[in-house]
């Protein structure tokens, strides 16, 4: 066991560090350290152009096989990576959706001619996805999705209809995967499919939700009709549990690194400001800021263990089954601690009639994150049954 | 950066698990914690001849197996699950990390084979207040020509009325703060000290209290550097507190596992208690405590093995150890005390172990600093600079 990279390791790490300093500038400077969760919405075409300034540099999808014109980079690489981008206020990924969960499912369980198709301009940060999976009755219970999909022998076309809910960056991409049932009269895991979706197209409208920040990250989408081609549907009809579940396994591990170095940043911002306005005297702030800095190293630790851990296959061990109810749970103290820090002041906008701050912003969203992508409270449950083997709870 | 166990340090961690299952049984435990010695010497012979614990990461050339900080705190966690009794902790977590810290060679070479063999040894520098920062350190000492005279009582030294060899930190009599503080290396028969066992709520860790009266001590005992010892006396704390969040680990995990095998068993309203969500969100919550000191501590090990061949400095040692020691207390307190809550009523009788746990979570926890102390100490760190913006 030990923590030390390699020399060849530290040359990676100059190489993107150094290409960062010489790339995220000039028109990129407007974007640094934005884009994070509570800010995804904003400076989207900035956004995606630097997705495309990444490419061209090489940085996209690092993990991939190289046949799909990734670097195959190592775990360690991936780290770094994921590091040094935050370091230098890398914003929040337009792509990630595409790189770290659409592209690793299409070349788990897609053919060649989707791999074919939507890979490379995933990899060119071209083309934006989003995900649908929750629908107003399908929130913790997903295996209730009530989407159905229906398949019409002359135009050889799928059409979709239903509704799904807390869909991110909707507006803002070209595709939806949707889970949807082929199979109208099947229940639970049964029956699914899943789909690769145009987002532009008459079936498919897409309606705001309006948050408690006054802003709109989260989307419902209306499928009426839409279409879907034949040649999109991955693995076969009723195959769309697997997929599903086999993606969600993706969407654990090394992004969170990333996602950590967000809430680095969001600390320093906090402590700056605490040694700025006097509130670091405070003992009791003094000791809150000393336990988030103890809960993030730990959360840092905690990945490595997994990642380091993590089966040949991708599965993980149920150690990583503590992980999102750890950050959430952290992330969501951060937010009120900075609101503490600031005092009478975190009330203050600003300006009307509702621009909030980062910290004001991130207070108020940090209150989604123990609720989006399984609860707090599912989280225990499985935690509890899958983890500790704990008998399970009768399901009507 | 491999952050997990190797196969070599897998075999150490079931050796240990499968030694201790066998031996630091709940009825040995509790039949050596009522004496005044605090463990068995049969069992400490047996660790010491047949296992070869106290020589793990002792280098070669002191007759020790020259393993790392890693291979140590694996065996801790398994000693710290099965509540072990033994001189361990102190002969080799203090008294041994004082000699390869401050020792000078011909300390090393006397004193660190002595404890390969089996001797006990012990450090001793906090007094009255149970203060474990510098101004904890009381006990004085008068220089006369080329000796030093020490006055002073120490408190709170694990296995301090049993050990063979101490060591000893006092500060010049009219020194303050960080300076004037020097460590001793002396045999605990020296005239001058007497010493007396601590009776202490938590029965499976044994301290004493250390009466000095006008100890004479030549040049030779010095360790370190004479009034400047401070740093290194906080090394040697920040590896001592490594170890010990090491033992709360395991007994944070045992904890779970324990009060685990006990709601599976019960059954009330005619279902196993395991079933309710209101008791598995507790163990979920209990998890996750477990799991996430386990991160700290294996990191901490490592900042351990990496401070002992230089490539960590005494900073990074210390927010190891701050880090590891704040979380891995309030890991422990908080599933022994869940582990009383779970096991219902007879979470509180004396028959069930959750009870020896609980109050070794506590007596650990105040033990080289309690998790306010900790978080304290990284506050600094973090906000007693100067903003640069």
């Amino acid at each position: 066991m030990k923590l030390d990279f390699s020399p060849k390791d530290e040359l990676f790490r100059q190489e993107i560090a150094s290409w960062l300093a010489s790339n995220l500038c000039g028109e990129f400077d407007v974007i640094r350290g934005r884009g994070g969760p509570g800010d995804q919405h904003m400076f989207i075409d900035e956004r995606k152009a630097w997705e495309q300034k990444l490419y061209q540099g090489g940085w996209t999808c690092i993990g991939w096989p190289p046949e799909y014109g990734g670097r195959d980079a190592s775990i360690e690489e991936q780290v770094i990576f994921n590091e040094e981008y935050a370091r230098a206020q890398g914003p929040g990924r337009a792509g990630h959706i595409g790189e770290t969960l659409v592209g690793p499912t299409l070349i788990a369980f897609g053919n060649q001619d989707q791999k074919d198709r939507y890979l490379p301009e995933i990899l060119r940060g071209e083309a934006f996805w989003c995900q649908g999976y929750s629908e107003p009755g399908a929130g913790s219970d997903l295996a209730n999705v009530k989407t159905g999909a229906q398949f019409d022998d002359a135009t050889q076309q799928w059409f979709i209809s239903g509704q799904k809910v807390w869909t991110s960056l909707a507006r803002e991409s070209d595709y939806c995967f949707v889970i949807a049932r082929t199979d109208a009269k099947s229940v639970g895991h049964h029956g699914l499919g899943f789909f690769l979706v145009p987002i532009d197209q008459t079936g498919v409208t897409i309606r705001p939700i309006e948050q408690l920040t006054g802003t709109s990250e989260f989307n419902e989408v209306f499928f009426d009709d839409a279409q879907c081609s034949v040649e999109d549907i991955v693995g076969e009809p009723g195959d769309g549990w697997k997929v599903a579940m086999g993606l969600l396994g993706f969407e654990r591990g090394i992004s969170t690194l990333g996602q950590q170095m967000l809430f680095q940043n969001e600390l320093d911002e906090i402590i700056t400001l605490a040694k700025t306005n006097g509130s670091a005297k405070n003992p009791q702030i003094r000791q809150r800021i000393a336990e988030a800095h103890i809960g993030l190293r730990i959360m840092r630790f905690n990945s490595m263990r997994v990642l380091s851990s993590e089966g040949a296959d991708g599965s993980l061990q149920k150690e990583s089954m503590i992980y999102k109810l750890y950050w959430s749970s952290w992330h969501r103290n951060l937010g009120k601690l900075a609101m503490d820090v600031m005092g009478a002041e975190s009330e203050v906008l600003k300006g009307g009639p509702y621009q909030l701050n980062r910290l004001q912003s991130m207070y108020l969203f940090s209150r989604a994150d123990t609720i989006y992508g399984g609860t707090n409270q599912i989280q225990r449950n499985l935690i509890a049954e899958r983890a500790l083997g704990m008998p399970r709870e009768p399901r009507g | 950066m491999d952050f997990k166990f190797t196969d070599e340090q897998i075999m150490i961690r079931d050796t240990a698990d499968a030694f201790l299952a066998e031996t630091s049984t709940s009825a040995a435990v509790r039949q050596v914690m009522d004496s005044e010695l605090g463990y068995d010497p049969q069992l400490w012979r047996r660790i010491c001849d047949e296992m070869y614990w106290q020589g793990i990461h002792i280098p070669e050339a002191y007759g020790g197996l020259g393993l790392g900080y890693v291979e140590l705190t694996a065996t801790l966690e398994q000693m710290g699950r099965y509540l072990c009794c033994s001189p361990f902790y102190a002969s080799v977590c203090l008294a041994a990390n004082a000699l390869l810290v401050a020792g000078t060679e011909l300390q090393k070479l006397t004193y660190l084979p002595q404890i390969t063999e089996g001797k006990t040894a012990t450090l001793a520098h906090t007094s009255e207040a149970g203060d474990w920062s510098s101004s904890g350190v009381k006990v004085t000492y008068q220089k006369q020509g080329d000796s030093y005279c020490l006055n002073g009582t120490y408190r709170f030294v694990p296995d301090g009325h049993s050990a063979d060899i101490l060591m000893l930190a006092a500060r010049d009599q009219d020194s303050h703060g960080l300076e004037g503080i020097s460590l001793f290396v002396v045999p605990a028969n020296t005239p001058g000290i007497s010493r007396e066992w601590l009776p202490t709520m938590d029965q499976t860790r044994r301290q004493g209290q250390l009466q000095i009266n006008n100890l004479i001590l030549h040049e030779g005992t010095v360790m370190g550097s004479a009034g400047e010892a401070w740093p290194q006396l906080e090394q040697i704390l920040d590896l001592g507190r490594i170890a010990v969040a090491a033992e709360q680990l395991g007994g944070s995990q045992q904890c779970l596992d324990s009060t685990l095998a006990y709601i599976s068993e019960r059954v009330q309203f005619g279902r196993s208690i395991a079933s309710y969500q209101s008791v598995k969100h507790k163990c979920a919550d209990m998890m996750v405590k477990v799991e996430a000191a386990r991160s700290a501590v294996y990191y901490a090990a490592c900042v351990g093995d990496q401070f002992f061949n230089q490539t960590a400095g005494a900073s990074e040692l210390a927010e190891a150890a701050s880090i590891t020691k704040a979380y891995s207390s309030d890991s422990f307190f908080h599933n022994a005390g869940v582990g009383i809550q779970l096991h219902g009523g007879v979470g509180i009788t004396a028959e069930y172990d959750i009870q020896l746990y609980f109050k070794r979570a506590k007596s650990t926890e105040t033990f080289l600093g309690a998790s306010d102390y900790h978080r304290e100490r990284l506050a600094i760190l973090l906000l007693d600079t100067q903003v640069t913006l």
